[in-house]
């Protein structure tokens, strides 16, 4: 149990999927810009990547590893996670509208944010057993979501202030980023 | 009257260079940058997959019905990814291991997804080839330089040959993560700067 709290631990703060692992940057710097499509995003991403990695930590121990085929790995984790993006957006559709209208068009794009298939690959690659593969996907969406509500409030501020011409928009999202992740940095070595 | 080839190849490389120009693919753009053997690695790898990609889809862009596109697109791409590992993990294996899971990562590389669904299901073969390379030359060379930034500054050498004297403390910020931020934002401020019209 303390391991496993940890892990979580370990994966939302040190190990912070968006600023420590550079993984899912592009929507970051996309949907931050206003707090609203920050939750959405957040909440679809965290959403998405708990099912990819229980999906995909199934497959890879009960169908790839068994009959030898890990060489296919990058080919069925990203048809899984754009099956699955699919699925829960026609079943969201179907019985949730309210969520479906408030992810909107963030749902299809994850397909796409390479923080899901990330946290996929890690989970394989560090050989978790199933319980560990789904505390660290529920943790490292947790982190994600965590960062980029940050970021999003951080960079509403900046839309009041006034910056030099040849910095605005992304480039100040970035060192914005680099000082946020700083932050974060100051965990590392605390686990 | 089309724009020529040479044109399509060029654009890649200044006007539209991929991590600059169009805000696409920063992950691998930041996250392999911590030195310059890196960087261009990543980039080779990318443009392999971009250049075979989109002559792919060109190819099939008639066969290919559209409410299935974005699945084939990704199975193409998946592919030569497969392809690119497999090849470098024979051939190339402490860049393997240092690229790690950025090279399984290309498959959603967003700048590929991207030019195959802007560029290549809409032109011809020769065109799309002009296109996957371009842009593929401009990746590398933005990685290149983002990569000779952080590992002069962080580690005080470039392709792994010290370039400053003994006394040279190396600046470690900028082999980490919030360096990469930083030094990705400031040269984009630089771009922006220099390239203003």
């Amino acid at each position: 149990m303390g391991d496993l709290f940890l892990l979580a631990i370990s994966c939302i703060l040190i190990n912070n999927i968006l600023l420590a692992q550079y993984l899912g940057n592009c929507p970051f710097l996309g949907t931050s810009k206003k707090m609203e499509t920050a939750v959405g995003m957040a909440m679809a991403v965290i959403f998405v990547i708990v099912m990819a990695g229980v999906a995909t930590w199934l497959i890879n121990t009960f169908v790839l590893i068994k009959f030898d085929l890990e060489y296919l790995q990058t080919v069925a984790f990203i048809l899984v996670i754009a099956s699955l993006v699919q699925f829960v957006e026609m079943f969201l559709k179907k019985s949730i509208p309210a969520l479906y209208a408030g992810l909107g068009i963030f749902l299809p794009l994850i397909t796409t944010n390479c923080a899901v298939m990330g946290v996929c690959l890690i989970n394989v690659q560090k050989e978790y057993n199933f319980l560990q593969a789904l505390v660290a996907s529920f943790s490292y969406a947790i982190g994600y979501g965590l960062a980029l509500i940050l970021f999003a409030s951080v960079r509403e501020r900046i839309l009041l202030a006034r910056v030099p011409r040849p910095l605005q928009d992304t480039s100040i999202g970035l060192v914005t980023a680099g000082i946020l992740s700083l932050a974060f940095y100051a965990f590392k070595g605390m686990v | 009257m089309a724009k020529s080839v040479t044109h399509e190849f060029v654009k890649g490389l200044w006007a539209e260079i991929p991590p600059f120009r169009l805000v696409l693919g920063l992950c691998p753009t930041l996250a392999v940058t911590k030195s310059v053997e890196d960087g261009i690695g990543m980039g080779v790898a990318t443009t392999f997959v971009l250049v075979c990609s989109n002559v792919l889809v060109s190819s099939l862009r008639k066969v290919i019905p559209s409410k299935v596109r974005i699945a084939c697109y990704i199975i193409v791409i998946a592919s030569f990814v497969t392809m690119v590992e497999l090849l470098m993990k024979a051939y190339r294996y402490p860049l393997y291991q240092s690229l790690g899971i950025f090279i399984p990562l290309i498959v959603v590389n967003c700048i590929i997804l991207g030019r195959a669904e802007a560029f290549a299901s809409k032109n011809n073969i020769i065109r799309s080839l002009a296109d996957g390379l371009g842009m593929g030359i401009g990746f590398t060379l933005s990685l290149a330089a983002l990569g000779a930034v952080r590992e002069i500054l962080g580690s005080g050498t470039f392709l792994a040959m010290p370039v400053f004297g003994p006394s040279f403390k190396p600046f470690h910020f900028m082999v980490e993560a919030p360096g990469a931020f930083m030094s990705l934002g400031l040269m984009l401020c630089f771009m922006n700067l220099v390239g203003k019209k």
